[in-house]
This record gives C-alpha cells, structure tokens and sequence, in this order.
C-alpha cells in the first residue's frame, strides 16, 4: 500500500516591535529575570491591555505580503486556561475574528518546482513567560519577561506532502518575515518556532488521517527529521492494525523521535471568548495604505525584475533574492555604475559569497561595501584591471583597503594595454628564447601558453591578456 | 437544567477551584437555582440578532511602539508570596 | 461641619472659613466614634490624611487650590491604593498593597482630595447587601440591622453616616445605585467609558463602571468631573471630551420629557416605594417635566442575561488571582495544581465560588452558544429596547430598587432572591447608559431611591434633574438619627 502524507505548519513568529503587545515594557532578549515585566505584564489586579499600533502594522504587512485578506473587524479573546507563566490565567488571542484571513505563497522546491501553499490565518497573541526547572531544588523559578511579546500565528492549510515540502515551506516564511521586518527569525532565541500537523492516508483518499501535533521544532532540521519519524511511526501504527491518537507530541533532538505530551492532554476546555478589556479592532483602507506605502518588493516580484530587466540568470537572481539584505547589497553594487547588473551578480555571487562561505561570515558583516564592490568592478570593466588583478583588489578590500584606486596605485595593479609596451615586452622574450621559437614554427602550437605565460610574468601580470595573446599570435607567425 | 456534584467538580477542576467535598451538593443545587433562572434566555427569539460583547460602540485606540516601562521588579515583586532572584517560585512543574 | 454638603464645604475652604486639616480632623474623630458600629471602613489612613490635609491648606495659602482640594473621600476598597492595602473584600488579598495607583484614585488625588480610608464591600464586587464580605457585613446607618446594599455597601454607609465628604463606588449591575438607595444618598453609574477602569480590580469588564456617591447630585457633578475623562491605559475609555457637569445643573426642566416604564411599576415593587417614586415624579411634572408612560419589553431578561454575563467574564477575570505572583497562597502546596486549587479555595468567598462556577460552566465546550452568546443577543435585546424608547423621551425615571433595605440574613440563604435586587438596575450595565439614583423617601424609616437614566454620555441630564428635583425635596438632606 502507498501512503500520502498530509501536513500542515502552524508558524509563531515574534513580531520584531519595541514594545510588547500589550503594554509598554521592552521585548528585549536575555534579561534579568522579571526585569522587563511590567505590571501589565504581570497581570496585576487592575491592569488592562492597550495594543500595540506597530503590532498592527506588521500583522497587515503579513497580509499584504501573502496576498492576504484582511479582517476589517477583528476581534481579540481570551483563551482561558491555568499554567505558571501564564500570567492572567488567560492568554490574549484571536478565535473567530483573526487579523488576517486566507492568502496563499509561492514556494520553490529543491528540485525547482513551484508549489501553491494555501494560508488557513494569522492571529496575533500574546506570549507566555519561561519556567525555569534547573536553578532551585525541588521549585520552578517563573520569569514573565517575556510575558506579553506580540507573536503572529500563521497557520497553513495541509497542502504540503512531504517534509522537503514542509521545509520549504518553512524557510519561505522564514525569509519572507524577514523580507518585510516583521520578525528578526532568530530561531535559537525562539523569535520564529514551527509546529507541525502530521497525518498519512492511502494515495488517493481524499478523506484525512487522524493529525498529530509535533510541538517544539526550532530547527530546520529538526522539523525534517520530526516529520520523517512521525510519518514512520503513524505508518507503522496503522500497518499493524492499530489506529493512531489525536495527541500533542514532542520531538527530542538527542533521541531523534517524537514522543507524547500526555500531560498537555487532559481535558482542554480554553472557554474562548472576546476580551471585554479589548473593544474589535478596526482597520480602515487608509490605514492599509499607510502599510502599503512602507512595503518593500516583494521577493517573487524582486526576482522576476532580476532576470526580466536586469538580464540576470534565473538561478542566480533566486540566489540573490534569498533574502533582503543580500538583494539589496547587489542593486547597491551597480545602481549608478556604468556597469551592466550582471557583472555585479559575478562579482558578488563569485568572489563575495565564496568568501563569505570560506569565512562563515553573514553579508551583513562583509568588510567590503556595495560601494567598494561597484568601484571595483568599475574598474574591471573599463579595462583598468584583469579579472585577475580585480581578485587581487578585492582581496586588499577584504582586508580593509577602502580606496579601491589607490590601491591600484600604491600596489602598482594597473593593467598594461599600451600596445607599444606589450609589443616591447613580447620581443624581449622571442628574442631570449630562439630556441622555442623555431619549435613553434615547426608547429608545435602549444609552445603559445609558454610565450604567453613568460610575457605575463614579465608584465608582472599586468598585461591586457587580450591584447597580449592577439599581438603574441602576429609575432611568432612572422 | 440541573447540575450534579460530579459536573460541580468537573468544573471546579476546570477553574482550579477548591471544594469541600461536602460544599458540592448544595453548590450544585444554588447553581442548579442559577441555571433555571438563566434558562428563560432559551425561550427568545435571537435569529440574527449580532451577539453584543461591548456596551458602546468603540472601537480600539491604538498605543505607539514606545518602551516607556522601566524595570520595576522589587516593587512588583513585593506582594508576591515567594520569590528568589529575581523569579516568581511555585512547587516544581514536571513538563 | 459633617451636615454640608461637599459643594457647601467646597465653598467654604475656598473662603477660607473652613480648613482642610479641621474638617479631615472632625471626620476621623466620627469615624472613630461610629466606624466599628457600621463596618464600613477597612482602612483608615489618619496620618495620610492628616499630611494631605496640611498639604491642601498650604496650596490653598498659595493660591493653587482646586475646586475640591481639601475635600475628605473615602474608596471603595476595589480601587488600587499604594499607600493602604487594597482587599477587594476578600481573603484573596487580605494584607495586599498595590504596587500602583488606579486612574480614578490618582485623578481624585491630583484634584486636592484627601483620602480618609478604604471602604468595606462585597468581594470582588459580588453582592448587593454587602454580607459578602470577608472582613463582615456593613450596617446601613438608618437602621443597623439593615443591610446598607451592595457591592458598594461601605461607601454608601459611610457618605449616609457622614462619615467622609463623598465616597468612590463601581457598578456592576446596580451597586452604585442599589446601596445609595438603601442609604439615601445620591450615586450616579457614569456612561460605560466615562471613568477609567485602569485600577479599579475587575469584576466584569464590560459592565463595570466607577463613579462618584455623595449627598447630593451637585456634590456628584463636582466629583465626576474630577473622575471622568480619556486614560490612555483602559482601551475602552472613552475619548470624548467630558462637559461641565455642573454648567447645566440648575437648567429648566420645562418640556423635558420623562419616559416612565410600565415594567417597572408590576408585581415584586413595593407599595411603599412605588409611592415614593410616584410622589417623585409628580414633583418633576409640576417642574414642568412632561411625564410619558414608556415600554422596555425585554426589561424581564436582564437578570437572566447579566447573570450569565457578568460571571463569565468574572470566571475568567478571577483567573489571576493563583498564588503565585501576589495574594493568597496555602500552606505547602504540594504541586502546582494543589496551589492553584487550594488558594483559590481558601481565598475565595461562597458567592465569588459560585458565580466563577457558573461563569466557567457558561463558557466551557457544548455551552456557549446556550448560554453566552445567548446572552450577548438578549444584551442587544436589551439595549435596542432603550434605543427605541430614547426616540421618544429624554430621560427614563422609576424605582432604584423593589423594596427598601432588607434585614441581614434575610435573603443569605438565596442567591437567585438576591438577584432580584438588581431587577431595575441591571439593564443600564448591559446597555451601558448613565444611571443615577437619588432619595426619594422614606417607607419606614428606610430611605427610597429614584432611579434615572439618559442615553449615552449625557450624565449632565441626569445630575441637571436630579439637582432640580434637590432643590424643591429635602430627602438628602436627612441625617441618620444615630449620626446626627
């Protein structure tokens, strides 16, 4: 029997704002403990929720980056239920009213293919604080600093059938969170964390398998290898005759599988229903506009303008559209410049990333600007330097030179193509090596490398090589 | 619509709230006395009528992103009844 | 000095003829003469007050005084206080001090006024006789076997008792309105909106409401503007301007229509009452107020639906309240969910017990939409039946209350009974419409209350008919015989 596996991805994103979502404290990482819980926060007797504006703003950005439907009307509840880093013993969501309604995403897979991924909603809530199981004997120590950190719930529709899809899926949002300043994605410190909906049927059904949960996958990898296991597990299940459980599940690391939460199990009764501190949230078309107006492109259409105007190859525009500091850098690198945008995508896609690689070195972190890399490139590209040369200015760049001609200069790089000189250099070595001239006469052609290389050694490697090999060529014939 | 004290315990558990075993029978008879007070409700007509969970007819005002809370950890922290540094403490929560 | 009203006293701090620390003296010295006889303090801050009251008099010498600085108020004890603790009424936060001030506390504060104490009151709010309280039953001053109402039973006894200038009190579904009756005092429930909730412990987020008792409408009018207005900290206070409430106090009432609901005058009303209020309104005609019989069809539902609303929102409100980070916690809780259930076991009261129950159960899987969203359409019900009839009238009158104030323990045994006491009260909550209640009479012995509502934010009317009507009765003026 074939099994077709059905998954869909429930993403939290922490929303990138200064301020926590429902009041003024900071959201800052790594804290003393309780330092940045206010009394809000806290859930003091009395305090009361007031949203935050840029919460809104990035949850309508989401919408308009997902071609989205937005919620006019919005409603927040209260998901009600005991634990103790949840302050108030409710947690502030959206139940009926979310924020944003269906949108859909382009995703590529790795072979290439494209794939339509349905959006089901994004809500917005609040975070819960940490417990602390490790620092005192026999209690737990509750820290509420991050108690109130505004997140976005962006939940797919099962439309992903395995987990190379499903991870696609996830680096897409990944990047594109980033994409448009949402979400910082830093998954260790769990800004963006994925839980996944598993469930198999027989190729075919259109009826769906009883879905587990797998919770806590702040990986790409772990959600890969989560899924694989619980794919395994629940085929498994119903080969031998048994029937799997609707259940929350926990994927271990260090043991590679997926267990169950039984605890998170008894009788989840979270009695929803809308906050009376918390009046509907109404969002008008000029308030849309506003966020429209501070949207940056698009990925997708980002790329498609890559290779459609820029004459940039597909793979190498998907490469630099991979995210938005990276696109940015390279428009950077040739806006103004002479240049055509394709030797910027050489440049930057060859030496840069190939050193970044070598380094493990994020771009933002690159020692060599757009401006450098455009200046550098300037002077590949009217002739002042080699491809060769070039690589030796940037390697200057890299450690630290900031005047890409004035190390040209002082290094003495400039590219020989006074023809004059060429000519000069070309009779010098003919005529210190008679020898392998007449060889050459006698048709051994590939003693051309060998004249070649000797007046490239003696330009210092500074000869125009077209126009050394074309003047070598009429010499050695006559 | 009448509760029993096996539902009153039910319902205590959902809202963690401690019952003498021998409160359950009358608070499952007072709030038996609330339901049917509460039961004339089912006989209204309500066919389209919008659900009303705010009194006026606001809507939301909106904050600026602006961190104006500063650390106030000692005074917050002085009602609580346990607490080591810096955290709240409560009996070990096994995962 | 304790037989003016506070705009009297106002009037003559600012001449000069009275000081504040004399007045706040005059009163501490009553309340340690009558507190322990009525119950209605839980706190009483004598050196605060006394230092408030020096403080006022020298901004008075400089010439920096308000309106009201100076004037003596107690709180409700469900208003966040720094500088006593704040108990809600119950075991829950017996010994708590907030870390913070509520808005109205701190508004009131900035106005001049001097705060003499916390007042006594149901737990949570949850009550209208004032017997559910943790730290005991408040007397009413008229006849102390009497219950003085509720939730706000300890401010209406205290301002009855003249015990302090004015008192702050918050309504739910009448416990404004309900204990001023049963005290003969003036209270007014503002627009849902109007006053900040920011502080003010919730009982039920959607009905409650904050507002000002006190002798007269005139001395409400002084206190509202000091309370009312935008806080940037409660989403659903309203941001309108507020109006100078005593601007229009003494306008004419002629042509002013009253709308008098038939509901309100059917079987449960008191004879007694009912004649009070009928002599009431007589007395608004003959101020040439044009008095039109009225229809609020679905006035019946309220109780149904308020008790199905109010608990669920207070079920969820009372979550906080776990042991953890403030309040109660038991002894050696052996696991998380032993603190939480024997906390809120020992720290909650029977009738808070019950409502949290009743909220809970309203709420839970297979319920809801039986019970509460039910309940929010009948709220619609509700609140569209006052729409109608404010096409035709300006102001709605009739009782506060079906009866007087009842005997302690007389309806203890009886939650739904207890109820009944909000049946007029409760339908200004649900929709959110300004209500005032002020003294009408007496059935013997015990004071009556007029009820008046108006539609949204124009609490000027109400305290501009009520102020009319104080101007031709003297039933707010009468002192308990035993507080003279």
């Amino acid at each position: 029997m074939t099994w077709e596996t059905v998954i869909g991805l429930e993403i939290h994103a922490q929303l990138a704002t200064r301020s926590k979502i429902f009041s003024a404290a900071s959201t800052a990482f790594g804290a003393e403990p309780n330092t940045q819980a206010s009394a809000v926060d806290l859930g003091l007797p009395g305090v009361l929720p007031v949203v935050n504006r840029e919460v809104v703003r990035m949850a309508v950005r989401f919408a308009l980056a997902t071609d989205a439907s937005i919620t006019r009307r919005s409603v927040f509840a209260r998901k009600n239920y005991f634990y103790p880093d949840l302050p108030k013993g409710y947690q502030i969501s959206q139940m009926a009213f979310p924020i944003v309604g269906e949108g859909s995403i382009t995703i590529t897979l790795p072979d290439g293919q494209e794939k339509l991924i349905g959006l089901t909603r994004a809500h917005l809530e609040e975070d819960a604080g940490k417990s602390v199981h490790d620092l005192f004997e026999g209690m737990t120590g509750i820290d509420l600093n991050r108690a109130g950190t505004p997140l976005l719930e962006i939940v797919s529709e099962p439309d992903m059938r395995s987990a190379t899809e499903a991870v696609a899926y996830a680096r897409y949002m990944h990047s594109l969170v980033r994409y448009i300043d949402i979400c910082d994605g830093n998954m260790q410190e769990g800004s963006f964390r994925c839980d996944a909906n598993v469930s198999v049927r027989q190729a075919g059904s259109d009826t769906l398998g009883t879905r587990t949960e797998i919770k806590n996958l702040n990986s790409f990898r772990f959600l890969e290898r989560a899924i694989d296991f619980e794919v395994e597990r629940q085929i498994d299940i119903i080969e031998d005759g048994g029937t799997v459980v609707q259940e929350t599940r926990l994927y271990d690391a260090d043991k590679d599988e997926t267990r169950s939460m039984r605890s998170k199990e008894e009788a989840n009764d979270y009695r929803y229903f809308p906050d009376p501190d918390l009046p509907p949230l109404v969002i008008d078309e000029a308030f849309i506009e506003s966020v429209r107006a501070t949207m940056p492109e698009l990925p997708v259409a980002r790329r498609a303008r890559f290779i459609d105007e820029l004459e940039i190859a597909a793979a190498d525009a998907q490469a630099l559209c991979a995210d938005r500091q990276t696109a940015d850098y390279f428009e950077a690198v040739f806006e103004g410049r002479q240049f055509a945008p394709k030797l910027a995508a050489n440049w930057m896609l060859g030496e840069l990333f190939a050193r970044l690689n070598k380094e493990d070195m994020a771009l933002a972190d690159a020692p060599v600007s757009a401006r450098l890399m455009g200046d550098l490139i300037t002077r590949v590209d009217d002739g002042t330097l080699s491809g060769k040369l070039g690589k030796q200015v940037f390697d200057a760049l890299w450690g630290g030179e900031q005047d890409v001609d004035a190390v040209i200069d002082a290094r003495g790089l400039k590219q020989i193509t006074d023809t004059g000189a060429i000519e000069a250099m070309i009779d010098e070595v003919i005529a210190a090596n008679p020898s392998q001239l007449a060889e050459y006469r006698a048709g051994k052609e590939k003693l051309l490398s060998f004249f070649v290389g000797a007046v490239m050694k003696a330009s210092k490697g500074k000869a125009n090589p077209a126009q050394l090999n074309q003047i070598l060529r009429d010499k050695l014939k006559a | 619509m009448s509760l029993t004290p096996d539902d009153i315990e039910k319902i205590a558990h959902l809202a963690r709230l401690g019952i003498d075993k021998d409160a359950l029978e009358p608070l499952a008879a007072d709030l038996s006395t609330m339901l049917d007070l509460v039961e004339q409700l089912q006989a209204v007509d309500t066919e389209g009528v919008e659900p009303m969970a705010h009194p006026a007819n606001a809507t939301l005002l909106l904050r600026d992103d602006v961190v104006t809370e500063t650390d106030q950890r000692e005074t917050l922290q002085a009602p609580a009844p346990a607490t080591q540094d810096g955290y709240f403490l409560v009996p070990r929560v096994i995962e | 000095m304790h037989d003016k009203t506070l705009a009297e006293q106002a009037a003559l701090l600012a001449s000069g003829e009275l000081h504040s620390s004399d007045l706040v003296e005059h009163y501490l010295q009553r309340i340690e003469q009558h507190g322990e006889a009525l119950n209605a303090f839980l706190a009483v801050d004598a050196d605060g007050a006394r230092r408030a009251a020096a403080a006022a008099d020298e901004q008075r010498k400089a010439g920096n005084a308000g309106p009201l600085t100076g004037v003596p108020i107690a709180h409700k004890d469900i208003f966040c206080t720094t500088q006593m603790p704040t108990t809600c009424g119950s075991r829950m936060l017996q010994n708590f001090v907030s870390p913070y001030e509520a808005t109205v506390v701190e508004k009131l504060r900035t106005a001049g006024l001097v705060t003499l104490g916390k007042a006594n009151m149901d737990e949570f709010a949850m009550g209208s006789s004032n017997e559910n309280s943790y730290y005991g039953p408040v007397a009413n001053p008229w006849q102390q076997d009497r219950v003085p109402g509720g939730s706000s039973g300890g401010s209406a006894a205290i301002v009855a008792a003249r015990l302090a200038s004015a008192a702050t009190g918050t309504d739910t579904g009448g416990s404004i309105r309900q204990p001023a009756a049963y005290c003969g005092i003036t209270g007014i429930k503002p627009t849902y909106g109007r006053v900040s909730r920011y502080g003010m412990i919730a009982f039920a987020s959607s009905l409650d409401q904050g507002g000002p008792m006190a002798q007269t409408a005139e001395d409400c009018a002084l206190l509202l503007q000091a309370m009312a207005g935008h806080d940037s900290r409660d989403s659903t206070c309203s941001p309108l301007a507020v109006p100078d409430f005593s601007a229009t106090l003494n306008a004419e009432l002629k042509g002013l229509r009253i709308g008098v609901p038939q509901e309100y005058f059917a079987e449960g009303l008191d004879d007694d009452v009912a004649r009070c209020v009928n002599e009431a309104l007589a007395v608004l005609e003959a101020e040439g107020a044009i008095l039109k019989p009225i229809s609020l069809p679905n006035q019946g539902l309220c109780i149904p639906a308020y008790y199905v609303i109010a608990p669920a929102e207070a079920s969820s409100n009372l979550s906080r309240f776990d042991g953890v980070r403030f309040g109660h916690r038991c002894e050696n809780p052996q696991d998380i969910d032993d603190l939480y259930t024997r906390s809120r076991g020992e720290g909650f009261g029977p009738e808070v017990k019950r409502r949290i129950l009743i909220g809970a159960y309203a709420l839970s899987a297979g319920y809801y939409d039986a019970y509460y969203k039910k309940a929010q359409q009948v709220r619609q019900l509700v609140s569209d039946d006052f729409s109608n009839a404010f096409a035709d009238v300006d102001v709605i009158a009739g009782p506060t209350t079906p009866t007087t104030a009842f005997a302690r323990g007389a309806k203890s045994d009886d939650p739904v009974a207890m109820y009944l006491n909000d049946l007029f009260t409760v339908s200004a909550n649900l929709s959110g419409l300004p209500a005032l209640s002020a003294p009408c009479g007496f059935a013997e012995g015990l004071p009556v209350g007029l009820q008046l509502c108006a539609p949204a934010n124009q609490e000027a009317r109400l305290l501009n008919v009520a102020h009319r009507y104080q101007s031709v009765t003297d039933w707010h003026r009468q002192i308990p015989a035993n507080f003279a």
